[in-house]
């Protein structure tokens, strides 16, 4: 439920820009970033995303963390069926 | 103390675990609530209560979403899911959640239109793309997960989608942590603060705690030496006579939080009056509704919902182990009715529930071992 996946900003949805395409281990999927509108964002950034919305810009050691921490949950696989799962963005393949 | 080799950082995790020690006055009984289901989770996982000393205990709380949602909810989302016409869709943590006539994932199985959904967005997609039919989003979640029912809604009213609605059952964590604290039988030292739910509402909200009420909170991220070092925190300020709001989490959670999330949650939502938890009962304001300029995308406002009121099974006790009052295995139920197989409550049916967590890491840890004791003698 209260899942947060780390995710790279790689690209922006040029005509929805409150739409990034963000990479968690090699998936590329649209995540929404709106609620980051306050703050600098670009690609190469990591976020932590949470039902398909970026909630926070964190550091690359944190992003690395997270993702262990998922491992070591026995989350990991579940988040990446929810990133995998999105429908709402357009696949940027 | 067998688990600390297992941690990336044995080094600073005995460390942590030698300072608690110091620092827990033997005589004295710590307990501590952790409020966040993630950090229950993490603490059953890790195995965290076999580094504390027996003084210090760790008392699970109320952040489990689907944990404290009243059964009569679910059978209120359930009656939508009938509704000719309607597509009922909802995060995947729903979908087991027992109703009196079973849960989503059965009443989809004998005909109802149920999809599971990962995020709102897919929801409101869902609704795009079957103009002929009806979709309710079963919202749910506390402050981590609100803004984006907020945006999803925002978005469904810019489009002008009229078959999309949201039965809204998003919760909020101050006042069921001023619930427990007014509680006659609820006697607490500190809380480790919920991580993610404090990136969006920051930590000022929690100041009423080390303030009117003298205990210690330090928000805490998920690692097993995030969880230890806000123990640390605590019982720091304990020893010291302080209580203050601290954030162990700064590298995720701002002190302020998230400021546009906190904006969209205030343009869409309103606070309810009262809401039902589940173990704590009525709670005023405890819970969000949509603004009246909202109504058209209001499950609630566009059918009519039954407004179902269940009592919980008699013989399962998820109120007195949500209130800290019973620990998981010593409710009645417990690994012989109740199981995450079969859950009868809902404590059993998610990660971050304290049922399941035990069940998952202690109870099957101590049937194994059991067997394996059975086998060698």
């Amino acid at each position: 439920m209260c899942l947060a996946i780390p995710g790279r900003v790689v690209d922006f949805v040029a005509e929805t820009p409150q739409l990034a395409v963000v990479e968690v281990s090699g998936v590329k999927r649209q995540v929404n970033v709106d609620l980051l509108r306050d703050e600098p964002l670009g690609p190469g950034d990591w976020v932590l995303i949470h039902v398909g919305f970026a909630m926070s810009k964190i550091s690359a050691a944190a992003a690395e963390e997270q993702m262990r921490m998922l491992q070591m949950l026995g989350e990991d696989l579940q988040a990446m069926e929810e990133i995998a799962g999105y429908q709402f963005g357009r696949d940027p393949s | 103390m067998k688990y600390v080799d297992e941690f990336r950082d044995p080094k600073l995790i005995r460390q942590a675990a030698d300072e608690i020690r110091r620092l827990a006055r033997p005589g004295r009984h710590y307990r501590i609530m952790e409020v966040c289901g993630g950090h229950t989770h993490a603490i059953y996982r890790f195995g965290l209560e076999g580094l504390l000393p027996e003084n210090v205990e760790l008392i699970h709380g109320p952040g489990c979403p689907v944990c404290v949602l009243p059964m009569g909810r679910t059978d209120d989302g359930l009656a939508l899911a009938e509704l000719p016409g309607v597509i009922f869709t909802a995060f995947g943590d729903v979908m087991r959640v027992p109703g009196t006539k079973g849960s989503p994932l059965e009443h989809k199985a004998r005909g109802a239109e149920i999809r599971m959904v990962y995020s709102p967005l897919d929801a409101l997609k869902l609704a795009q793309s079957n103009p002929g039919k009806h979709v309710v989003f079963f919202a749910i979640g506390f402050e981590t997960t609100a803004p984006s029912t907020a945006l999803t809604l925002l978005k469904a009213r810019q489009l002008g989608l009229k078959n999309f609605s949201v039965f809204c059952n998003h919760v909020t964590i101050i006042p069921a942590i001023r619930a427990i604290l007014d509680s006659p039988d609820m006697r607490l030292d500190a809380f480790v603060g919920p991580g993610h739910v404090s990136t969006v509402i920051g930590c000022r909200p929690y100041e009423f705690i080390a303030q009117d009420f003298g205990k210690p909170i330090v928000v805490s991220g998920f690692e097993p030496l995030d969880i230890l070092q806000s123990l640390v925190m605590i019982l720091r300020q304990l020893a010291e006579g302080r209580s203050e709001v601290e954030n162990q989490y700064a590298r995720v959670v701002p002190w302020e939080g998230n400021l546009p999330a906190l904006r969209a949650l205030e343009e869409v939502f309103e606070l309810r009056p009262y809401f039902e938890w589940r173990g704590l009962g009525f709670i005023s304001q405890s819970a969000l509704k949509l603004r009246d300029e909202f109504a058209e995308w209001d499950s609630e406002r566009r059918f009519d919902v039954p407004g179902i009121r269940v009592t919980d099974p008699k013989a399962a006790q998820c109120g007195e182990v949500l209130k800290g009052v019973l620990k998981p295995p010593q409710c009645k139920l417990f690994g012989t009715e109740c199981t995450p197989e079969r859950p009868v409550g809902a404590l059993m049916v998610s990660s971050e529930g304290a049922c399941a967590a035990y069940y998952h890491y202690v109870h099957r840890l101590a049937e194994a071992n059991a067997a394996a004791g059975s086998l060698e003698g």
